[in-house]
């Protein structure tokens, strides 16, 4: 147990990778953020975890460049980051898979792992026909496929003939492929059976195994608990606490949550740091 | 093998099925004078329908095609014939008109999020007026040779094949290869299937539909002057049965009205359907309110089996 504990990537000792402080965010009268902050540990399953209105997409928003905080910084390897777009933080590797938005449904596996970065031939028939490395798309798409052990046999399929698991395996598996620092992950488990629920929770768990913190925000508990190494938990617009999963109970995880137990109740050997 | 859905193989099992009707029914329907009379006669539908076709991939659609077109045709010849212009710059001024209209159409939809249908079905009436008004109502004659040119045709074994025809088919060939082998035409698919999906992969879904309308309006424009070639003139009334014949056509040859899901070559096949039939019903001497009739019905069924292979495929 003991031993278990101080492998664990949770203990605290891991490098930040991202972090951000006083993120603050108003939309009209609406106060979203409110001075939260955020850090996330190199090679950990980070889950964020809030109420409807407790500022937890806000705060996703902010990481993944979906919107731009009103005050408040954001560092991603010590380096203070200014995210305009989506695309300026995949750029910074931050690559970020949207619940239900992530894949185009009538292309194939492989079109969609490469879409908007897509390999062109060389020479003559790349830089002046402009034609697609089609072969090598495929052989990509497999090996990095295999790699995170997604069983899928044919890349050439298209993607509405999947599964819904399949299908946000397939949002997930790019994500990683591509992602070189962070990889964000709303909601992946939702409106997905227990199968093939289990079947995202192994492959962002592989993903985590080589090396790539991922953030995964999510509203079902037990899959929080199953894989999270912290729990991160918004309230109120701020980070309320980040708590342990291997020391807390899920219903006092829930209290802290509602607010129905004070931060400064929570037993300290709970807290994650 | 699995074989490819009904809705792409729909076009061609319905043109063979055409075919075999009417060459049963007349003797003059295959011979090779008419089998390239009917392509002549569909290169106007046919051009326009390939710039439909894009503009449909995204889940739009564009019911100004065949209005724009005979504005273009009418600048061009117009230029040409009162301004004195040189034809090959006449022919580039009418071009640059149809690609403006195509500019308008995209910005309505791109920048003002302002729904393709009221957007084009406004521009139809406003190409429709400008073309009165620029034209006067009036044909413009004598127009310069080159202008015709589209219209000349050549002997290939025996059967006389019209420019324009061959224009069109490389048009065709072109729009298939920019469409299936380059990054630019994968992601016209992708914006019609998923925009926001591919919005976040980084693509600029906005300046790819800007682009769609655009090149759309270039194709209008080359519709235009095969529509002077074919005709001699320019015509203010031309584009009438062209409109919603190419829509007809992208519909006929299985590209979904929802975007995303489509083949150019479809498009072709769809045109030619829509070319034998009024051929084939001329030739039997129907009359032309009829032939008016079952491309109608043709349409709906088309549109329906788009939909009902979409639900089945869920």
């Amino acid at each position: 147990m003991l031993n278990q504990e101080s492998n664990s990537q949770a203990g605290g000792h891991a490098a930040i990778v991202m972090r951000a402080k006083g993120l603050v965010k108003r939309y009209g009268q609406v106060t979203a953020l409110d001075g939260a902050d955020f850090e996330l540990r190199a090679g950990e399953i980070l889950a964020v975890i809030g109420d409807n209105g407790a500022g937890k997409s806000s705060l996703i928003k902010c990481l993944s460049g979906a919107t731009v905080p009103d005050e408040g910084t954001i560092e991603l390897d010590g380096q203070a980051v200014h995210f305009k777009t989506p695309i300026d933080a995949r750029r910074m590797g931050i690559e970020t898979v949207y619940q239900d938005l992530a894949v185009a449904p009538a292309m194939t596996i492989a079109e969609n792992l490469f879409l908007g970065r897509e390999l062109r031939r060389p020479g003559f028939a790349g830089q002046v026909l402009r034609m697609l490395d089609k072969k090598k798309m495929l052989a990509q798409s497999i090996e990095r496929m295999n790699e995170l052990k997604v069983g899928i046999r044919s890349m050439t399929q298209a993607v509405e003939t999947l599964s819904g698991g399949q299908r946000q395996c397939v949002a997930v598996a790019r994500a990683a492929a591509f992602a070189e620092h962070v990889v964000i992950l709303d909601e992946p488990t939702a409106a997905l059976g227990v199968k093939e629920g289990n079947m995202v929770l192994a492959l962002i768990r592989r993903i985590r195994d080589k090396g790539l913190p991922v953030i995964l925000i999510s509203h079902n508990m037990p899959h929080v608990f199953d894989i999270a190494d912290r729990i991160h938990v918004a309230r109120l617009g701020q980070r309320t606490a980040v708590l342990n999963p291997r020391k807390i109970s899920m219903s006092d995880t829930v209290a802290v949550m509602t607010g129905a137990m004070a931060p400064e109740d929570i037993p300290a050997e709970c807290l994650a740091h | 093998m699995k074989l490819p859905p009904l809705g792409q193989l729909g076009p061609f099992i319905a043109l063979l099925l055409a075919c075999a009707f009417f060459a049963s029914q007349s003797d003059r329907f295959l011979t090779g004078g008419n089998l390239s009379l009917i392509l002549q006669q569909v290169a106007v539908v046919g051009v326009i329908a390939i710039g439909q076709t894009l503009i449909v991939l995204t889940a739009g659609i564009d019911l100004s095609c065949g209005m724009v077109m005979a504005f273009g045709s009418i600048v061009m010849s117009k230029f040409a014939v009162e301004l004195g212009m040189p034809a090959p710059l006449a022919i580039l001024c009418g071009i640059a008109a149809t690609a403006a209209f195509g500019l308008a159409n995209g910005l309505l939809v791109t920048r003002l999020k302002l729904p393709p249908f009221i957007v084009t079905l406004g521009m139809l009436n406003i190409a429709f007026a400008a073309t009165q008004l620029y034209s006067n109502a009036q044909t413009v004659v004598d127009v310069p040779p080159l202008m015709t040119w589209l219209g000349n045709t050549f002997a290939l074994g025996g059967t006389r094949v019209a420019f324009g025809t061959v224009l069109m088919l490389l048009l065709y060939a072109g729009v298939w290869f920019w469409l299936r082998e380059t990054a630019a035409g994968r992601h016209v698919y992708a914006v019609g299937n998923n925009p926001e999906a591919t919005r976040l992969t980084g693509i600029p879904t906005e300046r790819v539909l800007l682009g769609v309308y655009v090149l759309a309006g270039v194709f209008y424009g080359i519709a235009a002057l095969l529509s002077v070639a074919r005709t001699g003139v320019g015509d203010p009334n031309a584009g009438q049965t062209e409109n919603l014949d190419a829509i007809t056509a992208v519909v006929l040859g299985g590209t979904s009205l929802f975007g995303g899901r489509g083949m150019i070559l479809g498009t072709l096949v769809g045109a030619v359907v829509v070319g034998v039939l009024r051929n084939g019903l001329t030739l039997m001497g129907v009359a032309s309110v009829y032939q008016v009739l079952i491309t109608g019905i043709l349409v709906i069924l088309a549109v329906a089996i788009d939909q009902l292979s979409r639900k089945g495929a869920r």
